[in-house]
C-alpha cells in the first residue's frame, strides 16, 4: 500500500513538472516567438511592421544584448519591453533561439 | 471550338458532381494561419464544407470577395495573392506579387484587386479576373490601411512617412493625390460604410486622423488628440485593428493604443463622446450589425477574453472566456450569431449574440481571420 502511495506521489510530481514545462518550456517559448512576436515580425520571422528576425539579420547582436532588447524593448519604436511578461531566463532562451543557437 | 468543348466538358463534370446549384451568400472562409490553408464554412449550418490548402504564409492574412460572392482574394503575409473559387472549392489562380504584404482591397466595381506591401513598400493593383498586373505604386514606406473608396479609388497610408495617398483608377492612368501630416506611424485605417470618412490610427502619437473624402482636397483632421494625456502608455504587444468599422448609431468606437479602454467618437463632429474601461488593450472593437453591442477582444497576454459593451450605456454588460488567443470575430450579416477564432484552442466558436450561449465549436488549425461572403457588398471590407 505504501508503495502504491509513493508511486502515485511520483506520478503527481511528474504531472506537475509537465505542467510547468507547458508554460515556460521550449515549446511554449517557440509558440510565443512565432505567434506573438510574429504579430509584428511575421509567423516565419521574415519581418512585418517589425524587422526581419532571421538569424542572418541578427548577427550584430550577441546573446546578452539581444536578451536586453527583448526585456527592455527599443524606446521610440514599436518594440515593447517583454520584461513585464517573461523571465530573464526565457528572454535569454529566445535570444539564443533567434541567433540560431537553439534547435528550431 | 476547343474552348467550347472544354466548357461543355466542364459543365457536364460540374452538373454531375453537384446536381444542386450552389448558393454562396451564407458561406465564409476562415484563415488557418499556420498551415497555409483556409476552411470553407457554411454560416447557416454552422459547418465546415472543405479545407483548401496551398496558400503559403497566412499569418495576418485577410481576404475580400468578388461582387458575385463566388471568388475570394486572399492576401498572404508572404506576398501571395490567391484567388479561390468557392463554387468549385479550388484555387483558381495564385501569384506571389511581393515579398511581404499586409492586406488588400477590391474596387467598387469588382474589377481591380489592390494589395498593400511592406516589402517592397507600396501598393500593387491587379486585374480581378486574371491577376495580371495593372499598376505598381511604390511609396517608399511600409504601406498600411488600404481600403477601397467609391469611384474606383483606393486609399492607403504610410507607416514610415505619415502620408495618406488616394489613387483614382477611373482615369486611364492612375491619378495619385498625396496628403501629408497624417501623423506619426499610422498603423491601420478604416473607411466608413458610406465611403466618406477615412480614419487612420496612429501608433507614434496619441490620436487618430480623419479625412473627409467628399472634399476635393481632403485635409487631415485630428481626432481625440492626446487621448492618453497624463497617463503612462502601456507596452503594446499587439497592434489594434481598425478594419471593423464599429458604428453604433451616431457614434463609433475605436480601440485606444496602449491603454485598457475603447474610445467613443461622435460621427458628425468627430469629438470624443465617452470612454469605456476594458479588461485589456483592445485589438478589435466590432459592432454587432444592429449597433446595439460592441464586442471587444484583447492583446496578448489578456487575449483569452471577450467583453461585450452596450452602446447605449457604454458599459460592459457581459464577459466571455472562449479560450486561449481569441484573434478575430465575425458576425452573421444580421448579427444573430458571432463566430470567434480561438487560435491556441484550435477551435472556432459560435455564440448566440443575445443569450451569449455557445452554439457550436468547429475544429480549425490555428484559426485567425473569419470572413463571411456578405462582406462582398460592403465598402471598405
Amino acid at each position: 500500500m505504501a508503495r502504491l502511495f509513493a508511486t502515485l506521489m511520483l506520478l503527481a510530481g511528474a504531472a506537475q513538472a509537465a505542467q510547468a514545462d507547458e508554460a515556460s518550456g521550449p515549446d511554449a517559448l517557440k509558440r510565443l516567438v512565432h505567434q506573438d512576436c510574429g504579430s509584428c515580425h511575421g509567423l516565419t520571422l521574415k519581418g512585418g511592421l517589425g524587422p526581419d528576425l532571421r538569424a542572418q539579420n541578427l548577427q550584430h547582436y550577441d546573446v546578452d544584448s539581444l536578451t536586453e532588447v527583448i526585456l527592455g524593448g527599443i524606446p521610440g519604436t514599436a518594440m515593447p519591453p517583454w520584461g513585464p511578461l517573461i523571465t530573464t531566463d526565457a528572454a535569454d532562451w529566445i535570444a539564443r533561439y533567434l541567433l540560431d543557437m537553439e534547435k528550431k | 471550338m476547343k474552348s467550347l468543348l472544354l466548357a461543355i466538358t466542364a459543365s457536364l463534370f460540374l452538373s454531375a458532381a453537384q446536381a444542386e446549384p450552389i448558393a454562396t451568400g451564407d458561406l465564409g472562409l476562415i484563415i488557418e494561419r499556420a498551415s497555409g490553408s483556409v476552411l470553407l464554412v457554411d454560416q447557416s449550418d454552422r459547418a465546415v464544407l472543405q479545407r483548401i490548402e496551398g496558400l503559403g504564409d497566412l499569418s495576418h492574412a485577410s481576404l475580400v470577395y468578388s461582387p458575385d460572392q463566388r471568388f475570394a482574394y486572399v492576401f498572404g503575409r508572404d506576398g501571395g495573392l490567391t484567388k479561390i473559387d468557392i463554387v468549385t472549392r479550388t484555387i483558381d489562380k495564385r501569384i506571389v506579387q511581393a515579398g511581404n504584404s499586409i492586406g488588400g482591397a477590391i474596387s467598387d466595381n469588382g474589377r481591380l484587386i489592390a494589395v498593400s506591401n511592406y516589402e517592397p513598400g507600396g501598393v500593387r493593383i491587379f486585374d480581378a479576373d486574371t491577376l495580371e498586373p495593372v499598376a505598381d505604386i511604390p511609396t517608399g514606406s511600409k504601406t498600411i490601411g488600404l481600403v477601397d473608396a467609391p469611384g474606383r479609388k483606393f486609399v492607403f497610408s504610410m507607416w514610415d512617412t505619415g502620408e495618406t495617398w488616394i489613387v483614382d483608377m477611373a482615369a486611364k492612368t492612375p491619378e495619385i493625390s498625396k496628403i501629408g501630416d497624417i501623423g506619426q506611424n499610422p498603423y491601420d485605417a478604416l473607411i466608413t460604410g458610406n465611403g466618406r470618412t477615412y480614419i487612420t490610427g496612429l501608433f507614434g502619437e496619441d490620436g487618430m486622423t480623419a479625412l473627409d473624402l467628399w472634399q476635393d482636397n481632403p485635409k487631415p483632421v485630428r481626432v481625440l488628440p492626446g487621448y492618453g494625456r497624463g497617463r503612462k502608455k502601456l507596452p503594446v504587444y499587439k497592434m489594434p485593428h481598425l478594419e471593423g468599422w464599429a458604428l453604433t448609431g451616431r457614434e463609433f468606437v475605436l480601440p485606444a493604443v496602449g491603454h485598457h479602454e475603447v474610445l467613443w467618437v461622435d460621427a458628425d463632429t468627430l469629438m470624443e463622446a465617452g470612454r469605456t474601461k476594458t479588461y485589456g488593450q483592445p485589438v478589435f472593437a466590432m459592432a454587432r450589425p444592429d449597433g446595439r453591442h460592441v464586442w471587444v477582444n484583447f492583446a496578448h497576454p489578456l487575449n483569452d477574453t471577450i467583453q461585450i459593451i452596450d452602446t447605449v450605456t457604454k458599459t460592459v454588460v457581459h464577459e466571455l472566456k472562449p479560450g486561449p488567443a481569441v484573434l478575430h470575430m465575425e458576425f452573421t450579416p444580421r448579427g444573430h450569431e458571432v463566430w470567434l477564432s480561438v487560435r491556441d484552442a484550435n477551435k472556432v466558436m459560435i455564440y448566440d449574440t443575445r443569450t451569449f450561449e455557445k452554439l457550436r465549436e468547429i475544429d480549425a488549425e490555428s484559426p485567425s481571420g473569419i470572413f463571411f461572403t456578405a462582406r462582398a457588398h460592403k465598402t471598405g471590407l
